[in-house]
């Protein structure tokens, strides 16, 4: 029988399950406030130049409109770059909003509108007459790669390709086998459900409470400390739920700044809102073009990689992401060449989207590594194994547990891969041309210092709390799950508190840390209280705990006992009464171990396996069959890790065949900025997603063994579809997303 | 959004009266297309004169042996009409290609038929559009235009009409009722939607003031062989990139009477007499399909994007006749091409 509140790796429903679909989980937008105002931003039509006029009168002249700011009214902010910079920001001079006369994108806010009503602020914004003085802009990275430049500041967290190793270009020029070819990944934006929104609410005693679409309550705190000039008391965030945001919250946009900016200056609360064509105002997956160089021996074996990345980023920040430097991590190589690039362009600096930066290079490596499999004739799948990276080559590290040979093997069973005729072109259902593919998928395994408190009463109950944050990914459900399985509690005995900065510190919900980072606090919080709650139950009057230690009892259903003499038992109750205390409260922390992260590498990983059906005359595909096997140390809860999964192949699916943002670059602008235009999968895309993980026993990154199930789902999604079309088709698309046209042309 | 006031018309006369009256005036059914464009600020009528407790709402024997679909029945009504579902199945499958169930609950004959171009631009009041803005450009045409048109376009505008019922009452020969303030008239809805030429802000030949009544259907009997092929950028909910109509009445082997009309590729559903004229007395073969898909793209002309519609145009016009003349119509359920 299951060991009672054994909740650790058990599927368990979300516990705020319930407030999302009755509607009591509040988000940033919907919080009330007492006269509250309605703030609308107006977006600039040019790409780049200056604002010759604003002429706010005809807004300002509506009844019921409160301010008009721009550029020319707008209250004094910090000045040096360093205020505005938040936790992930990458080097440069981070965007101001409505700072001086200068347009530098499409789409900038030139002014906010605040009024008594949403829709008189909505009709005042249409009133706003700008002239502008336009400057040649420019936005085509194709036309600015011959200026791409190695970043000269790297961006914290992101680490930069290593030293070249051996000899890639001769050795390459000398490979019996060659595979050379540029693949190009679409810009994508990240289009949450919920539009970016902050409802700042100034309180009676001039301080605000700010709910904000973030990914990071701290973060969104401290940048709005800094750039308004505010001590971090007077500043609280609280974002108790958040509708998806695959990375656009992670750094505070600037409905943040403007919301502030008009609550401090009205004195009153304030609510910015964006649309859904503003979301195409600020960060996205930049446009990537990569070119990959393999050589390799007759029987498979890699004796060269060369892999090259270029990617826009704006002119006032270098935004940089992990790109090639997968290439290696997957397959063992003695040669190895990898660089990456930056060319700016006049857009909005990019921002991380799920799995940044491995979406794209692993999408890039494993469709060449298929154009090797065909080049040799080796099965994908051997062909990976054949060229198996045993450990960590650059880093020369050994990985911290890696179960990819598993999820090779268990993916192919599932999938039937044995069955698959290696001939393109070779299976047909009808009219259908039918294609099998795979790729492989990777990710770090971050830990960030997390910080958590827990506070357990004589009643019973628990409260853990951390800063952290719930982006839809079941935070709430696997910290609650931690907590009572420590404690030995029922789950409903415990109170889950994230996304408010008055929480033990937490860094932004992000890069798939967040299950390990804060996992690892909480149950080092729980952890203390254990000892405390011990140490009183041992101390009571004729204990029958009196003479055990800590490592001879078990916490279950609120009590204590003997663990191979269950009647022996002590309840918290009593203990804490024994005690003389009320409550017990302890706050720890969790951080990465130095030695293991100087010894040693930690990255989740996954075998994807795909089949399409495409129409042979019209080109239409459809992805009947996905299989992925991921290896991702312990799987807290596999109800909420199968639906990370799922919704991360979904989007992995999005990428291979839908999501892409079309600039036009005669106006510098993204065009198709609505969800009628800019694609992402429907229900009618999505046929059967098979799950499986694969089992991983991870011991060196956190004592729990999580490694994190964000982004794995995306990694290598869209290459083993569009590996899977080429085995259909015989047809190689090396420009994602596929669309009909690509397929046809 | 601008400021509007809002009347809730009890009568066909007062609805036709009050908009006659007001040149800024608009019609609402569904507001599944207006709401939109009023929030976009493409629209800015300074009245709404609500039709939808107008009695259209029903769909009628219309005298000819044929059906009247009142202006107001909603899409999804008139889909699963099991008189259209019967009589009209190419009509059911259309509308059933189109939208999401959501929008077709809402969205009615009328305004599906009135529902304005998806064009990027003319979405967007921060970029110039002749036809939202009469003379201010097309930056289509130089710009991205993945999903406009190839055939019938004018220097000024290379917009697409998006609506897909549009092209299957195109193929079907129906005819719109019209009230407006001198009288009633009806006009063949092929004649109903116009090209571009110099007028893209024009996109019908419905006067202000003018409301539809009603659509209706011959009693052609096309129920056999018919099919409504639909291709786009995901499985559903999506506009067409190019989609085909056809509708033939088969003596045996031999196509005795032929209809096509193309979505996605004019600004206006696309029929072709001459196309139609070859297929007539003759028997499905894949060399006639071709020559009539060529014929029916002789005149077309592709830009940056949309080139590809040409040759994919093409090859939907050949699968779409197969469909409709083995009589396995293409579904709207199953996303696998028949
Ligand atoms: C996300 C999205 C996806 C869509 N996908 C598709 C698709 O794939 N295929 C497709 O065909 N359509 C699609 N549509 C469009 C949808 O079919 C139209 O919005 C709908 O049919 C419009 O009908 P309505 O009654 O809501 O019109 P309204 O928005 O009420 O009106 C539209 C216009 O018609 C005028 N009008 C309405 N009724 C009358 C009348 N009786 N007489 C005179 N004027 C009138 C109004 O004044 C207005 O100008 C989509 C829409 C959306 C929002
Ligand atoms: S194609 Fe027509 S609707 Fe589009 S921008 Fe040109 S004029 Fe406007």
């Amino acid at each position: 029988m299951q060991q009672p509140n054994a909740y650790i790796g058990t599927p368990q429903n979300r516990v705020d399950g319930r407030a999302k679909v009755t509607g009591g989980a509040k988000y940033a937008a919907e919080f009330e406030a007492p006269d509250l105002a309605f703030g609308i931003v107006v977006s600039s039509a040019i790409a780049k130049g200056r604002i010759k006029s604003i002429d706010t009168s005809a807004a300002l002249a509506v009844p019921g409109v409160l301010q008009v700011f721009t550029h020319e009214n707008r209250p004094r902010t910090a000045w040096l770059d360093r205020n505005f910079r938040d936790e992930t920001a990458p080097p440069g001079s981070p965007f101001r909003p409505l700072y001086d006369d200068k347009v530098i994108y499409s789409g900038q806010p030139v002014a906010l509108v605040v009024a008594e009503e949403f829709e008189l602020a909505a009709h005042a914004a249409s009133l706003v007459r700008v002239e502008y003085e336009t400057e040649p802009h420019m936005t085509d990275l194709d036309l600015k790669r011959s200026e791409a430049y190695v970043p000269p500041k790297k961006r914290s967290g992101v680490k930069p390709p290593p030293s070249p190793r051996g000899d890639a270009e001769g050795v390459f020029a000398q490979a019996p086998v060659k595979v050379h070819a540029e693949y190009r990944v679409a810009i994508e934006h990240h289009n949450p459900m919920e539009t970016h929104a902050s409802t700042v609410v100034y309180e009676d005693d001039g301080t605000l409470t700010i709910h904000d679409k973030t990914q990071g309550a701290q973060n969104s705190q401290s940048y709005v400390a800094s750039v308004f000039g505010l001590s971090s008391s007077q500043v609280r965030v609280v974002s108790p739920y958040i509708g998806g945001a695959f990375g656009s919250g992670l750094r505070p946009q600037y409905q943040l700044f403007l919301a502030v900016m008009a609550a401090l200056e009205l004195k009153r609360s304030v609510r910015v809102v964006l649309t859904r064509d503003q979301m195409f105002t600020f960060g996205f997956r930049p446009l990537t073009i990569q070119t990959i160089s393999l050589g390799a021996n007759p029987d498979g074996k890699l004796l060269s990689i060369m892999h090259d990345a270029t990617q826009t980023t704006s002119t006032f920040e270098d935004y940089q992401e992990v790109v090639v430097n997968w290439s290696n991590l997957l397959y063992h190589c003695d040669n190895v060449k990898l660089t990456y690039k930056l060319a700016q362009v006049d857009t909005y600096t990019p921002t991380d989207m799920r799995a940044p930066g491995a979406a794209l290079g692993v999408a890039a490596i494993e469709t060449a590594m298929d154009e090797l499999a065909y080049a040799t004739g080796i099965d994908p799948v051997e062909l990976r194994l054949r060229n198996y990276a045993e450990m960590d080559e650059a880093d020369k590290k050994s990985f911290t547990s890696k179960e990819l040979r598993a999820c090779y093997q268990l993916g192919a069973e599932r999938f039937g891969w044995e069955k698959r005729n290696p001939e393109p072109r070779s299976m047909r259902d009808g009219r259908e041309l039918v294609g099998w593919g795979m790729a492989s998928g990777v990710w770090e395994a971050i830990m960030q210092k997390t910080a958590a408190r827990a506070v357990l009463t004589q009643d019973g109950n628990l409260e853990v709390a951390s800063a952290t944050m719930d982006i839809g990914t079941g935070t709430y459900t696997i910290l609650t799950q931690i907590a009572a399985e420590t404690l030995g509690l029922p789950m409903t005995s415990v109170a889950t508190k994230i996304g408010d900065s008055s929480l033990p510190k937490s860094p932004v919900q992000g890069g798939s840390w967040t299950a390990a980072s804060a996992g690892s606090a909480v149950q080092n919080a729980c952890l203390s209280v254990r000892e405390q709650i011990f140490k009183y139950a041992r101390q009571m009057e004729s204990s029958p705990l009196a003479n055990a230690s800590i490592e001879q009892v078990t916490f279950a259903e609120g009590r204590i006992h003997l663990t191979n003499d269950p009647s022996a038992s002590v309840t918290f109750a009593e203990a804490m009464q024994a005690g003389g205390v009320e409550r017990i409260e302890a706050e720890e922390k969790a951080s990465p171990g130095m030695l293991t992260s100087m010894r040693y590498s930690g990255y989740s990983h996954s075998a994807v396996f795909a089949e399409v059906k495409v129409d042979e005359e019209l080109g239409v595909i459809r992805v009947t069959r996905i299989v992925t096997a991921v290896a991702a140390g312990t799987i807290l809860n596999p109800k909420t890790a199968r639906s990370q999964i799922l919704g991360g192949v979904v989007f992995g699916l999005g990428m291979a065949l839908e999501e892409e943002s079309m600039l036009d670059h005669n106006l510098g602008r993204f065009m198709n900025h609505n969800l009628a235009e800019y694609h992402v999968p429907v229900n009618a895309d999505v046929y059967d997603i098979d799950v499986i993980f694969v089992s991983e026993h991870e011991e060196m990154l956190n004592p729990l063994g999580i490694k994190g199930l964000g982004e794995i789902g995306v990694v290598g999604t869209a290459a083993a579809i569009g590996n899977a079309i080429f085995h259909a088709t015989g047809k190689r698309i090396r420009e994602y997303p596929i669309t009909i046209d690509k397929l046809l042309g | 959004m601008n400021r509007f006031s809002y009347l809730r018309a009890t009568s066909i006369d007062e609805a036709v009266r009050e908009a006659a009256a007001d040149p800024t005036a608009r019609f609402i059914a569904g507001g599944t297309n207006l709401i939109d464009l009023m929030k976009y600020n493409v629209e800015r009528p300074t009245r709404l004169i609500d039709i939808t407790r107008l009695p259209l709402d029903r769909i009628e024997e219309s005298d000819g042996g044929g059906l009247r679909i009142g202006a107001l029945v909603t899409n999804d009504e008139a889909a699963y009409d099991p008189r259209i579902h019967d009589r009209y199945p190419l009509l059911s499958s259309a509308i059933l290609a189109g939208a999401s169930p959501q929008l077709r609950n809402s969205a009615t004959t009328g305004g599906n038929l009135l529902q304005r171009t998806r064009c990027y631009y003319f979405y967007d009041p921060g970029t110039p559009c002749n036809k939202r803005e009469p003379g201010t450009g097309c930056p289509a045409t130089t710009g991205r235009n993945r999903i406009h048109a190839i055939l019938g376009t004018s220097e000024h505008c290379i917009a697409t009409h998006p609506s897909d019922m549009a092209v299957a009452l195109a193929a079907l020969e129906a005819v719109v009722h019209i009230a407006g303030p001198d009288g009633e008239r009806t006009i063949a809805l092929s004649d109903f939607h116009r090209l571009p030429g110099d007028h893209p802000e024009i996109d019908t030949i419905l006067q202000h003031g003018e409301i539809i009544t009603a659509v209706e259907l011959p009693s052609t009997d096309f129920s056999r062989n018919y099919t409504y092929l639909k291709l786009r950028d995901r499985l559903s909910y999506a506009f067409a990139l190019v989609s085909v109509a056809v509708a033939l009445r088969m003596e045996g082997e031999t196509i005795a009477e032929a209809r096509l009309a193309l979505g996605g590729v004019a600004h206006k559903p696309w029929r072709d007499p001459e196309a139609e004229a070859m297929l007539r007395g003759q028997s499905a073969a894949e060399g006639l399909f071709a020559s009539v898909a060529a014929c029916i793209l002789k005149d077309a002309k592709g830009y940056e994007d949309n080139a590809f519609k040409i040759d994919l145009a093409k090859r939907a016009i050949i699968r779409a006749l197969f469909q409709a003349a083995s009589g396995t119509p293409q579904s709207q359920t199953d996303k696998r091409i028949q």
